[in-house]
């Protein structure tokens, strides 16, 4: 069906004033800010979009607070240039997924990227969305204004809905501003790659790395593709002296352990950018991210050579994003290593026959669905999205 | 005390025998219920309020727990979890019609993975003891409360516990992967796991600060980080709070996200340097204890900026560590600060809001203008870095009255601490201490919607009832929308 034209409520009380209706009469809502996610999920729903554009916009921004609170239409690009401009960061590294869904960039918002629960590879060390939202205030699938959190660093009064928002995918509440923890941008960065480790080599030696002195922040690992041979990839981050001593510190370690075929810290500056966005698998038929034990990323690595599927390891073998052809059952290989997998983009049939997130356990799904209905008993924010 | 509990019921009290009768057949030899023994459990570290519970349990596995969560459930019996008993909020006080269910003998490291870096851990097992298990392999468990010789994960994670190095490390729950945690009803389940991101909704991240009221945590995984290689601090001394706090701030504006930054005004200093000989300036309004970690050089460099930097704002005293001892001696008289205002009175009574940290020294001043007003003392230990204070009212339980004034003197405090955009509590939690303050920074609203959250996982209310919740409503009464057959309030706005 032709969706019907977004709403565009300008202020909370319009929004309010929308989801107690909606919720009277049972209309399911997608509420979106960039819509740079509107693929993500079922492509059969059939919820009128609310566009959140009218909510953008910082609300204050104290660099010495580490305390950023803005609206959620704000573009992240917006949000980055700001904090970039006072030396500071997200440092979850969140990252605009447009390039991979959709091919055009800049739609990405700040509510939706929290909304999404999108991190990028320092989410190893840093954290997650999760552990940056501070605070919010939102209106609830009840049509009822509510805020949760604070507006500092370090608050336990109450229960950290904050957590439990972001990531959400707007099925609990719709935020009308939110207060971002940020951090000092790291003065300096190197990365070291180590070509040539096998899987198991790799997950082995980044693990070695993370839990040592060193300190990567990040960890990421590309498999051999056409003459290029595989590439583990460690970033350091911090203040210049220090990142140059633990690079070295790196390189001996590496060379101790004689497994590295080559080391240098001469990586382009897209390599991050690529990790992040999964740019290798881009075109891919379908493409899944998974997330298990990082000691079992090689053998997932393996069954997913085994059966095809193109595939590169971040979060040191933590997070896997996996390109594989329509038909694959990815999940199942990933079920087998004791992880989960989200079917993340692909085509309208898949989309519509396959279950977009991998399902819970079944006590599990229960306390979900309770808690999903303490905040939208009647169902009716973007209930179709996960088919 | 005040404070209003929940109604209690006779006819649970009048079934104690039968209740630990009942008890002992699912854990026979951990039943508690003579007089004397119940006395142990009366209080938590808030030892104003005392309540000796109905019975104690003690069970030693998962099955256990469930089996009494399953049994209380079916007879409409309060549970209170308990760890350590360290909690400074009455979040373990006990229930005169509730079971107390401890978590103590639940206590070994169930395992420990250096590849995944993880330990898992049952829930009686003690902050400092995961440190232990791992440290002569280079690892250690980040969050570190004062209490952590005694208080245990399971209460870590009820209370979502913080400690001096969370600026840079984070508190408990961004240092906990997962859980296995028993319902109300006594239906085991699993929230996380050893992955980075849950499968759906982050459960955990509610259940991490949820007081015990959400269902009892039987086992943890957390995460454990490699020791850096070397930490050093410095000392700080300022003529005024103000110079302190823009110090600090100045500190951050330069990109040094220090392991910690611990501020003690003069009735703190005074007391600390008395009492363990630090070597604390005396003529000092403000002490600063600023500790870094990594590398031997980036030591170096964070130091020397950070004393240029203190110098810029006036320091008058500054003095980094030369040698382990010398740290550990800046450290001794912080670690020692509550004990030592202790022997400025008889009493003293910890608060623990977080206040946006350029408002400090205005909240200082207003702190000392309400000191006049009650007539009690106050001595503050501040967790700079991320704006947590600690005032220490000083009293005499002995005099009538003053434990009242005390607590009156501390809502104020607490009260001050919204009013300035900040928050009731920064580590210590709700519990039974503010949770009649809560309407000062939640309202009706905002809270209907946590309750909703403890109604999805203990529809019963059984579990830890009277802590948190100003008034706890019953779930169905909190479930009704106000939209009714399409009914809108307001019709005369315009529509989409
Ligand atoms: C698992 C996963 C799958 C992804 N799949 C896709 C995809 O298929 N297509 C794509 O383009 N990008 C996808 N992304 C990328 C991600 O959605 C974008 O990068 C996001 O950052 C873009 O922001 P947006 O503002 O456009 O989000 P939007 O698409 O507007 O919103 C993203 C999600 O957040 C929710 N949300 C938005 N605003 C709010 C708010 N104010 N309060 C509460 N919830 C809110 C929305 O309901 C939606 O569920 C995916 C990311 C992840 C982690
Ligand atoms: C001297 C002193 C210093 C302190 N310093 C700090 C500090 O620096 N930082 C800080 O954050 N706190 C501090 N505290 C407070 C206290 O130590 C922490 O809140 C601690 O986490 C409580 O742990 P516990 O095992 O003693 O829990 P308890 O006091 O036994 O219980 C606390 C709460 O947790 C619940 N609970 C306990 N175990 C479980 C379980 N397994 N499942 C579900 N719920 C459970 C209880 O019902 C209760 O609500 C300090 C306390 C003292 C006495």
């Amino acid at each position: 069906m032709t969706p019907s034209p977004a709403l565009r409520p300008a202020t909370a009380a319009e929004l309010v004033d929308l989801v107690m209706q909606a919720a009277a009469q049972g209309t399911p809502l997608e509420c979106h800010a960039g819509g740079s996610k509107r693929n993500v999920g079922n492509p059969a729903r059939r919820a009128q979009p609310v566009d959140l554009g009218a909510f953008a916009g910082i609300v204050d921004y104290e660099p010495s607070e580490l305390v950023l609170t803005v609206r959620p239409a704000t573009p992240l690009a917006e949000v980055e240039a700001l904090l970039a401009a006072n030396g500071q960061m997200l440092a979850f590294e969140p990252w605009d997924a447009g390039a991979l869904f959709s091919g055009t960039t800049g739609k990405a918002t700040i509510g939706g990227t929290v909304g999404a629960g999108i991190a990028g590879p320092r989410r190893l060390t840093a954290g997650g969305a999760r552990d940056h939202l501070l605070g919010f205030h939102a209106v609830s699938g009840r049509g009822e204004a509510f805020k949760a959190g604070g507006k500092v660093v370090k608050n336990v009064t109450g229960y950290d809905l904050a957590k439990l928002m972001a990531g959400s995918w707007g099925q609990l509440a719709i935020m009308t501003e939110l207060s971002l923890k940020v951090l000092p941008a790291p003065r300096s960065t190197a990365t070291v790659v180590i070509e040539g480790l096998s899987p198991e080599q790799a997950v082995r030696t980044m693990s070695a790395a993370v839990g040592s002195q060193v300190s990567p922040v990040a960890a990421a690992y590309l498999p051999a593709q056409g003459g290029r041979p595989s590439q583990t990839c460690l970033r350091l981050e911090g203040f210049a002296e220090s990142v140059a001593l633990r690079r070295d510190q790196l390189a001996a370690m590496v060379a101790t352990e004689g497994l590295a075929t080559a080391c240098h810290d001469d990586a382009p500056a897209t390599l991050w950018q690529d990790i992040r966005e999964a740019a290798p698998l881009r075109e891919s038929e379908t493409l899944w991210r998974a997330h298990l034990s990082p000691s079992r990323g090689a053998a997932l690595a393996e069954a997913l050579d085994r059966a095809g599927a193109d595939w590169l390891l971040d979060w040191a073998g933590g997070l896997a994003w996996i390109g594989a052809p329509a038909g694959a059952d990815i999940r199942a290989l990933v079920a087998a290593e004791g992880g989960h997998a989200m079917l993340m983009r692909g085509p309208d049939h898949v989309r519509s026959s396959t279950p977009i997130r991998h399902p819970e356990a079944p006590a599990l799904a229960g306390l979900s669905q309770r808690v999903r209905r303490a905040f939208d008993p009647a169902g009716i924010l973007d209930p179709e999205r996960w088919g | 005390m005040s404070l209003k509990m929940p109604d209690v019921c006779r006819a649970t009290i009048a079934r104690r025998l039968e209740i630990a009768a009942e008890l002992r057949r699912i854990v026979p030899d951990g039943v508690i219920c003579t007089e004397t023994e119940l006395k142990a459990y009366e209080s938590d570290g808030l030892t104003a309020y005392r309540q000796p519970p109905l019975v104690v349990v003690l069970p030693q596995n998962t099955e256990q727990v469930s089996q009494v969560m399953a049994w209380c459930h079916a007879e409409g019996i309060n549970v209170v979890p308990r760890g350590a008993g360290t909690s400074l909020s009455g979040g373990a006080l006990p229930l005169a019609d509730g079971v107390l269910l401890g978590l103590s003998r639940m206590n070994r490291i169930v395992e420990i993975d250096y590849l995944d870096r993880v330990a898992v851990v049952q829930p009686g097992v003690t902050n400092l003891a995961v440190t232990r298990a791992v440290e002569a392999d280079g690892f250690y468990y980040a969050p570190d409360p004062s209490s952590q010789i005694a208080c245990t994960i399971g209460g870590n994670i009820a209370e979502n516990s913080g400690g001096v190095h969370c600026l840079k490390y984070g508190l408990t729950t961004n240092n906990v992967l997962g859980v296995e945690m028993v319902l109300a009803d006594g239906e085991v389940i699993r929230l996380g796991g050893r992955g980075l991101e849950p499968e759906g909704l982050d459960l955990l991240g509610v259940v991490v600060g949820s007081e015990g009221l959400l269902g009892v945590v039987t086992e943890i995984t957390v995460r454990i980080l490699p020791a850096p290689e070397m930490a050093r601090a410095i000392l700080l001394g300022f003529p005024d709070t103000r110079s302190a706090g823009d110090c600090v701030a100045a500190i951050i504006a330069e990109g040094i996200i220090p392991a910690g930054m611990e501020m003690m005004d003069r009735p703190a200093t005074q007391a600390a340097e008395a009492f363990v000989q630090a070597g604390y300036p005396l003529d000092v309004e403000a002490l600063l204890i600023v500790e870094v970690d990594g590398p031997p050089i980036e030591c170096d460099i964070l130091l020397a900026r950070i004393a240029e930097i203190a110098a810029s704002h006036g320091a008058s005293t500054s003095r980094i560590s030369q040698d382990e001892e010398e740290r550990l001696r800046f450290w001794a008289g912080r670690k020692a600060a509550f004990p030592a205002v202790g022997r400025l009175a008889p009493d003293y009574y910890c608060m623990d809001g977080t206040i946006p940290r350029k408002r400090l020294s205005e909240v200082l001043e207003r702190m000392a203008q309400l000191s006049d007003h009650y007539g009690l003392g106050v001595a503050n230990v501040f967790h700079a870095g991320d704006g947590n204070l600690h005032p220490l009212v000083l009293y005499d339980a002995n005099q009538p009255g003053q434990l009242d004034k005390a607590e009156a003197f501390g809502a104020d405090i607490l009260r001050m601490c919204v009013e300035v955009g900040g928050v009731l509590t920064g580590e210590h939690g709700v519990g039974v201490e503010k949770r009649d303050l809560m309407p000062a920074m939640f309202d009706e609203t905002d809270l209907a919607h946590q309750q909703r959250i403890k109604c999805a996982f203990d529809p019963e209310l059984k579990l830890n009832p009277g802590k948190v919740f100003p008034q706890l409503h019953r779930c169905a009464e909190l479930g009704r929308m106000h939209v009714h057959h399409g009914a809108l309030p307001h019709p005369e706005l315009p529509r989409f």
